[in-house]
């Protein structure tokens, strides 16, 4: 009975001179309301798993279903965030952070109320006439978070949104995303390769392991951590003993050249 | 206090200076200007200069003053103005919406490519003869010529603006589930918009050569007439009144353009 299910996902890009070989054997199930962590070295294929869960790319081999339905009639139910905000400039804050209701004819006056409304509850508030280069990098990932909250996706892909942020910045967002999704009952995946932040936000971790892409092994976040926030996790005395584990796996991973 | 005093008088001096340096930037155009007509005027009365050839701005003015009271300037300024802005609206308008049926399909594009390729470097101005007889002495063959020199180009230099548009732009609207004719109108068109301003820039230079070549073709009316006549009698008091008359009114062509620039682009 999964929430999200991904079932033995192959995928090869083609080009060419090659044929390279990006996921190979791919199979999870996330519940409703967990927080998931893709953690692995550059090229393990996370990315490209993402892209396929958010329907955007068509796997060469497998199937993944969201509530049992397959990805084409589960469109508005996923949001993506990118490791930039990529709010379209010439558009307001307003404008940007509607447009996905706009776009699938669901804007209401009640809705944009409601967009309005959570803008202001994640700390923008004033900024809806002005334009993105007007506001912080901060300000604007915050601002691309209520944009892909807008449409109330059930499942939410986050693809390093924090990698682009100064660390402070970092760290108060991964706070803020981690209590808007828990207070809203979202589920997520998100993308990164710091093991600090995988474990401070996730229930658990799947690490992954390169050419090809390969689920690696699973860590299961303890229950001590995932009741605090990302900040105070990454305070608690568990925090390092996990950190060293993956950190371990990873060097087999990847041993130093 | 004391601070905050200092700070303002600094400003204040910054913003004079700006000024002061505006002033001197406006005071050396109008001495180019003036040297220009005034050294023009000295040399040909002096005969320095062949006043046959190179007139006098005097000749030339008195030559306005009798055309601006006959009227006949007039009539031949609104020919060719008009033919200028239909020719470079309809080049810049067909060149934008064959890019976007390239954009739409890149099978065409590919296709295609060869002969755009052939065509943007094929002299257009050699097309005029056909186009007059084909589409007959008239406005119609004048504006095709203006509009026909600019409408390559542009095609080539916005469609490659259109696939220069940042695909992560493209990502967000899909995962919003964005069909290609919202993401062009959401994404492409508008990050191609200062593309787009400046070929609208250049296309103003096009379409007057354009539309001028065509009046020498035709020989009929407007201010490219008025060159090529003037020419023949060696009238060149008449050849540099249309060219002062074109350089007056390309410039407010260009500076309409920036206008709408302005309109367009909002943010930053």
């Amino acid at each position: 009975m999964g929430f999200l299910k991904i079932d033995e996902i192959h995928h090869t890009y083609f080009s060419k001179s090659s044929a390279t070989t990006a996921l190979s054997n791919i199979s999870l199930e996330v519940e409703e309301g967990e927080f998931i962590s893709f953690l692995g070295p550059s090229g393990c294929g996370k990315t490209t798993l993402l892209s396929i869960i958010a329907g955007l790319l068509k796997p060469t081999e497998g199937k993944v279903t969201l509530e049992n339905q397959t990805l084409e009639k589960a469109h508005h139910q996923i949001g993506y965030m990118l490791q930039q905000d990529y709010l379209f400039p010439w558009k307001t804050i307003e404008e940007n952070i509607l447009l996905g209701l706009r776009l699938n004819n669901l804007l209401t006056r009640e809705k944009k109320q409601a967009t309005i409304a959570l803008l202001k509850q994640i700390g923008l508030e004033g900024v809806e006439k002005q334009y993105p280069s007007q506001l912080s990098g901060g300000m604007r990932q915050r601002a691309a978070l209520v944009r892909t909250l807008a449409t109330e996706p059930k499942l939410l892909l986050l693809d390093e949104p924090f990698s682009a942020l100064d660390y402070q910045t970092k760290l108060r967002l991964e706070d803020l995303v981690s209590n808007t999704l828990k207070s809203f009952g979202k589920t997520a995946i998100l993308v990164t390769h710091d093991i600090g932040e995988a474990i401070a936000m996730s229930d658990r971790i799947y690490l992954f392991s390169p050419r090809p892409g390969q689920i690696y092994q699973t860590f299961t976040i303890p229950e001590q951590l995932r009741a605090l926030t990302p900040f105070h996790a990454r305070n608690h005395e568990k925090y390092p003993e996990i950190f060293q584990k993956i950190w371990k796996e990873l060097e087999q991973i990847e041993p130093e050249q | 206090m004391n601070l905050n005093n200092k700070t303002e008088l600094l400003h204040k001096k910054y913003i004079q200076s700006l000024k002061r340096e505006n002033r001197w930037v406006r005071f050396y155009q109008l001495v180019i200007f003036v040297v220009f007509f005034a050294g023009w005027e000295l040399f040909s009365q002096k005969q320095w200069i062949d006043p046959l050839i190179f007139s006098a701005p005097s000749k030339v003015w008195s030559l306005f003053i009798n055309k601006v009271i006959d009227g006949s300037l007039f009539m031949d300024l609104g020919y060719t103005l008009t033919e200028t802005v239909f020719g470079f609206i309809l080049g810049t308008l067909l060149g934008t919406i064959l890019a976007a049926i390239l954009w739409w399909s890149p099978f065409l594009s590919k296709v295609l490519d060869p002969y755009l390729v052939i065509l943007n470097s094929m002299p257009k101005v050699a097309l005029g003869p056909i186009l007059i007889v084909a589409l007959g002495p008239s406005m119609t063959s004048i504006i095709a010529m203006g509009a026909i020199i600019s409408v390559i180009i542009t095609t080539i230099v916005v469609y490659t603006s259109f696939r220069e548009v940042d695909a992560n732009y493209l990502k967000v609207l899909q995962t919003f589930g964005a069909n290609r004719f919202q993401s062009f109108k959401e994404a492409i068109l508008p990050a191609s918009f200062p593309t787009i301003i400046s070929t609208l820039k250049v296309n103003v230079g096009l379409s007057w050569v354009g539309v001028i070549v065509g009046e020498f073709l035709v020989s009929q009316r407007g201010l490219g007439y008025l060159i090529i006549y003037g020419f023949q009698v060696f009238n060149f008091t008449l050849v540099l009144l249309s060219l002062l008359v074109i350089a007056v009114f390309a410039t407010i062509m260009y500076q309409l353009v920036e206008l709408l620039e302005k309109k367009l682009i909002k943010h930053n």
